[in-house]
């Protein structure tokens, strides 16, 4: 299939300028949208009769080598009914903060994959509720090991690295923190309530 | 036993008691229900783990030396077998198990990701949990057969065969340094230096 997903269309019919450019590739459609517009595009495309993209498959960044390229953050859509997939693609300039929106309001999935793309590329997802490392421990301080700039090693010595994990607190990764526990919160030992209730995970009341 | 002790350590006792014929049969009776009755804490991470259970599974059948108990909790270890790579986010996680295991204990390192990080030379990945913990013995491998590890098994029968309830150093707790690190700082840097293949990754800044 080397034609473009009638999405496509529907799209530039819809907002116009906002849709910057679409090509295909191994026969997946890619489109890129301008940033500023991109959760009015992905709420029409989920909610819309006709598109009813309501499933996300993965969020994902890429870096090229090319340092003047921007940095891309992807959306694979997938239409369960419709038995249809759409690669939404937004282009971030690196000179400037890497912001773009969180769908997470559209796609409850989209929590746990902006985190990933959030510790691995430093890309900021706004209005996301929880915006934590999620690979990385939380005191992680080298940097985002999927950028270009990152060193395979690391930037500190092997013996800094050793005593950064070493310090860091082996219960507090595999805590039911780290699941969404909004609906278990009755059952939460005093200390931990304290700790939710002072935003430490912002879905919990 | 011939090594500079630890800062602040309270020095060796030279033991006033000589080996004589009570002392070396009690030593047999007690090493003898040591070796052949090891307890294992397993500590599988990844493919070395299912070599580990091929080897507790009936074909390799580890009860032959007395290995017929996996010992799920650190409390009734006695030999901690680190099955595959460790990652820094892990690193204080078997520590504390290791922290965890009363005397007598004992810890194999199985595999070439565990005894060295292997080909994971990476930003991720412990270059050796010797690092990180004391180990007694090296199984190497990529994963080991299991052979491979019941001969590691057998030369640590014959090391816990060998030991006297007169050397007192054998059961020190090799508690993190005050640095929070187990192995001086420069130590660490020295045994994580590339080697093989990944000495042509350079380092950048």
């Amino acid at each position: 299939m080397t034609e473009a997903s009638p999405s496509v269309a529907a799209l530039r019919a819809r907002f116009g300028g906002a849709i910057l450019r679409h090509l295909v590739s191994c026969g997946d459609t890619i489109v890129y949208v301008e940033a500023a517009r991109l959760l009015e595009v992905m709420t029409w495309l989920r909610d819309d009769p006709g598109q009813r993209f309501d499933y996300l498959t993965d969020v994902t960044a890429v870096e090229y080598r090319d340092q003047e390229r921007p940095l891309e953050v992807a959306w694979q859509l997938r239409s369960l009914g419709r038995k249809a997939d759409l690669r939404v693609k937004v282009e971030l300039d690196q000179r400037q903060p890497l912001v773009v929106a969180s769908v997470f309001d559209l796609w409850k999935g989209a929590d746990w994959l902006e985190r990933e793309v959030f510790v691995m590329f430093g890309v900021t997802f706004s209005g996301h509720p929880d915006l934590r490392r999620i690979l990385m421990w939380e005191t992680y301080a080298e940097g985002f090991p999927l950028r270009k700039d990152f060193p395979l090693r690391g930037h500190f010595s092997r013996a800094e690295q050793t005593r950064q994990a070493l310090s860091a607190n082996a219960e507090a990764h595999y805590s039911l923190e780290e699941l969404s526990i909004a609906a278990a919160y009755d059952e939460l030992p005093a200390d931990m309530k304290e700790r939710l209730a002072h935003g430490e995970r912002g879905g919990v009341k | 036993m011939g090594l500079t002790l630890p800062d602040g350590g309270a020095g060796t006792e030279v033991s006033t008691m000589s080996p004589n014929w009570v002392t070396t049969r009690l030593d047999f009776l007690s090493n003898w229900g040591r070796a052949n009755s090891l307890w294992p804490m397993p500590f599988g991470t990844a493919c070395c783990a299912i070599e580990f259970m091929a080897s507790a599974a009936s074909r390799f059948d580890l009860a032959r030396f007395g290995m017929e108990r996996m010992s799920f909790s650190p409390r009734q270890a006695d030999v901690l077998i680190c099955a595959g790579r460790l990652p820094f986010k892990l690193s204080p996680v078997i520590r504390k198990i290791w922290d965890q295991m009363p005397q007598p204990k004992w810890a194999i390192s199985m595999g070439a990701c565990a005894s060295s990080g292997g080909i994971f030379d990476t930003y991720t990945m412990v270059q050796g949990i010797d690092t990180i913990i004391p180990v007694d013995v090296y199984v190497p491998g990529c994963p080991p057969r299991p052979e491979g590890l019941i001969y590691g098994i057998q030369l640590l029968q014959k090391k816990i065969k060998g030991e006297s309830f007169l050397d007192r150093d054998l059961r020190e707790e090799h508690l993190l340094r005050p640095d929070g690190l187990f192995l001086p700082a420069e130590k660490i840097d020295e045994v994580s230096e590339p080697f093989g293949n990944s000495v042509h990754q350079t380092r950048s800044a």
